[in-house]
């Protein structure tokens, strides 16, 4: 659990995220290339450290808000790594380490004043495996909103309400909402992971290969979904399924062994890749 | 033979012989289980079965009333005239005050003739154990035989009306007369520590003298009911009870000593078992006499299980808390590791060493303070100073915490990383994670560790020998006077009474049927004990593994 974190702009000011909602939104210009108004994410030279081994390597990009961002690339390409760092999830792991910038709203998110929960909650995760808790579909909800908070029966009520129409679910669990979210097959089982993540109103959506064990229609109604989700939150989503992120996503980044090797719109990146071995790798020659 | 040998190969590679010797082991546990329950309870469960009274004549014209308990050759009797050598029956002749045994082995040679007549009769005594004759009415003072009437309705209704006087008279001696005991020394310790101090201030004075008008009060009352007690006695009324022994002596049987007459030899099969059933509940229900070697065992179920619920009431939030501790809080180093195998070791420590742990640390270092800080007034006899119940349920805690650290270990451990990740990933802390995630889910793993503790706690006699348990204890830990649970009394527990009556009574050989029960009973409080939580994990497994599909 010990990050260490260099900042590489020591000068930019720790400001917290708390409170997350009612605070008007700080977006400001930034020096660095490519970095736009509408900034959601801003990664500047992003070095990772499992233990002895280097999983990225000085990693820049961009992520707009109101967008979907897609993280594309083989096995083991630092994908994954970087999204859990956009909300702080490696810290979980033991000798995991970050060098270099994250901001959320220009606020350094390895800043050590930062409250990591306060963190999470506003960029909230889906993973690759549903991982529904063994309670009832609407404690599954509720459980984020608990925790921050609201007590109230009405609007926690609302809430989730609110919350599963987002995901899409109502309709299918409205009638059995007390009953064990394990009963729910994987596609509604994942869909419900996604109210849970909608429920604490979170910033930005982290998906870590949300459809990968499951079946095309369920994968169907997950990317509508995302696409729906993009009105109202900054999506990031790291996929296997090259369709899939040339689908849904609006920006495309291309990861080869911890390097960011291109990033840009998703319609460039698929169609006139600057780079030979993102070409290689959308045409099917590797990965 | 090549055909042969390839048999054989495959028989080897294919490892039916292993299959075989791992069934037969199976065989043999459910076997070597199964014959020990068997054993316990055709031991154990015949004993109140009312047997049938035998009246046998013997060649030297002398009688013998019994119930014939056992048979067997007697042993070198086996001669070229006689292959199958000559047999004897044991008797249980009852009478021990009179006849001095209550067993006696009669050789078949001389027995003239057997006769179950259905006038005899089974006394149970309050002391000396049963008796075995023929029962008549009799007025006090009268001679023997000058019986006026002698029916057995009178003699049951007789008996019937003395279990009713007793039983009044026991409630005015424990809980009347019992209650303003308590009453009275509990104003007398007060009176007692405000003098301690050695100087009385004005307001303690008044406070000592009100004490004192109550202690008078209190033994007011205590004159009362001892009067109304003698009044009881003197209801018993005049009748007396006399029985016809086998060698036609008459014995007199003063009303207050019989608890139950019965003749097995009238009974049909259905008032047998009526009386069976009854006597097993006795036997469950009512407290020990004649040195436990009669009555009941209530009072030991009772400790038993109080004694392991105070037991589990210690172990878990301590076993669980230290394995939380170790397994997501600590630090995953080799002290942790080196805590791990220190924890694991403990679970091989033999009892008795915990035993005399307890007895130091808990009995003398920890209750003597405690007696000094808050009981002085009753020093020197002391309250907690003394083996009890709390100090016996905390050694046993100390006992079975092993097993509860390693299975919670182990139940977290099996809680998958998705869940952790899950709520962390909605902004939970640690601390929500682990108490609204993790511990829900790890409960099944953690009820197991208390079960286990549960069955391991239940069976220990050895600690508790020192550190509590006695073979008669005077009232129940649990009772009606404030503060109605009483950690620092001494209790009875049944392993410990299996050894008292099995081992260290006078009367050996009738108290074996009763080791044998309290066995069957120390057995099923433990399964039972076992059952409950057993199903309690398996809803919640139920609860937290609802398979999707």
């Amino acid at each position: 659990m010990d990050i260490q974190t260099h900042s590489l702009s020591p000068t930019a000011p720790a400001l917290s995220l708390r409170p997350a909602i009612s605070q008007p939104r700080l977006t400001r210009p930034h020096d660095a290339p490519g970095t736009s108004v509408d900034a959601k994410v801003l990664v500047r030279h992003l070095d990772f450290y499992y233990g002895q081994r280097q999983a990225l390597f000085r990693v820049s990009l961009t992520v707009r808000t109101h967008s979907v961002t897609s993280f594309i690339g083989p096995s083991g390409c630092g994908k994954s790594t970087l999204l859990r760092c956009l909300n702080r999830m490696n810290d979980l792991v033991e000798g995991a380490r970050a060098v270099g910038r994250v901001e959320l709203d220009g606020a350094d998110i390895y800043d050590p004043a930062i409250d990591v929960t306060d963190l999470r909650k506003r960029v909230g995760m889906v993973f690759q495996k549903s991982n529904p808790f063994p309670k009832s579909i609407y404690d599954n909800v509720a459980y984020g909103p608990r925790l921050h908070g609201t007590k109230d029966k009405r609007s926690l009520d609302e809430l989730v309400q609110h919350s599963l129409q987002g995901a899409g679910l109502w309709d299918e669990v409205k009638d059995r909402l007390m009953q064990s979210a394990l009963g729910l097959s994987g596609g509604q089982q994942q869909r419900l992971c996604i109210a849970r993540a909608l429920a604490v109103q979170p910033d930005v959506i982290l998906m870590d290969e949300p459809c990968s064990a499951l079946d095309p229609i369920a994968t169907g109604k997950i990317e509508e979904l995302i696409y729906t989700l993009k009105d109202t939150y900054t999506v990031v989503i790291v996929t296997h399924n090259m369709q899939q992120a040339a689908r849904v996503s609006d920006q495309c980044g291309f990861f080869l062994m911890g390097e960011l090797v291109e990033f840009g719109d998703t319609k460039t990146i698929f169609t006139t890749p600057h780079d030979k071995r993102t070409e290689d790798y959308i045409t099917g020659r590797f990965g | 033979m090549v055909e042969r040998s390839k048999v054989m190969k495959n028989f080897w590679r294919g490892g039916e012989l292993f299959v075989w010797m791992s069934a037969s082991g199976v065989a043999f546990s459910l076997l070597m289980v199964a014959g020990m329950l068997a054993l316990i309870m055709i031991n154990g469960l015949g004993q109140f079965w009312p047997g049938a009274l035998q009246e046998t004549t013997l060649k030297t014209q002398e009688t013998v009333i019994g119930q014939v308990v056992g048979e067997e050759v007697i042993p070198n009797s086996v001669t070229p005239d006689s292959p199958a050598g000559q047999r004897r029956f044991r008797y249980r002749v009852g009478n021990r005050d009179v006849f001095g045994a209550e067993y006696r082995w009669i050789n078949a040679a001389d027995i003239v003739s057997n006769a179950r007549p259905e006038d005899l009769t089974v006394v149970e005594r309050r002391e000396w154990g049963p008796a075995f004759g023929r029962i008549s009415v009799g007025v006090e003072g009268a001679a023997a035989g000058s019986a006026s009437g002698s029916s057995w309705t009178t003699v049951k209704n007789l008996v019937e009306r003395a279990n009713q006087l007793r039983r009044r008279i026991e409630h005015l001696e424990r809980e009347e007369i019992g209650s303003i005991n308590y009453r009275i020394e509990k104003a007398r310790l007060a009176r007692h520590a405000l003098t301690l101090s050695g100087q009385l201030s004005p307001g303690d004075t008044e406070k000592a003298g009100i004490l004192l008008d109550q202690i008078a009060v209190l033994e007011r009352d205590y004159l009362a009911k001892t009067e109304a007690l003698e009044r009881l006695h003197k209801e018993a009324g005049q009748e007396v009870l006399f029985l016809t022994l086998s060698t036609g002596r008459s014995v007199r049987l003063s009303l207050d000593q019989v608890l139950a007459v019965s003749r097995p030899n009238g009974m049909n099969w259905f008032e047998k078992l009526w009386a069976y059933a009854h006597n097993l509940w006795l036997f469950v229900s009512s407290e020990p006499r004649e040195a436990n070697t009669e009555g009941g065992i209530f009072p030991a179920i009772f400790g038993t299980v109080l004694m392991v619920f105070l037991m589990t009431l210690a172990v878990m939030p301590f076993g669980v808390m230290a394995a939380v501790y170790l397994r997501e809080y600590a630090t995953q180093g080799s002290l942790v590791r080196l805590v791990r195998i220190a924890v694991n070791n403990l679970a091989g420590v033999p009892s008795i060493v915990f035993g005399v742990f307890g007895l130091a640390f808990f009995v003398y270092a920890l209750g003597g303070t405690i007696d000094q800080w808050l009981f002085p007034e009753a020093l020197p006899n002391p309250t907690f100073g003394t083996g009890g119940i709390l100090w016996a349920s905390l050694t046993l805690a100390l006992l079975t915490v092993p097993v509860v650290i390693v299975a919670t270990e182990e139940g977290l451990s099996a809680v998958p990383r998705d869940f952790r990740e899950g709520s962390l990933g909605l902004g939970a802390t640690k601390f929500e994670t682990l108490r609204h995630v993790i511990l829900p889910c790890a409960l099944p793993g953690i009820l197991t560790g208390l079960i286990l503790a549960m069955a391991r706690a239940a069976g220990e006699v050895a600690p508790l020998m020192l550190t509590g348990v006695v073979k008669l204890a005077p009232a129940l830990p649990l009772d009606e006077y404030l503060p109605f649970l009483h950690l620092d009394r001494k209790f009875m527990h049944l392993g410990f009474h299996i050894y008292d009556v099995g081992f260290q009574s006078p009367n050996v050989e009738a108290a074996k049927p009763m080791v044998y029960m309290t066995t069957l009973i120390l057995i099923l409080v433990v399964v039972s004990l076992n059952w409950a939580a057993v199903r309690l994990r398996n809803r919640l497994r139920r609860r937290f593994t609802a398979s999707a599909l």
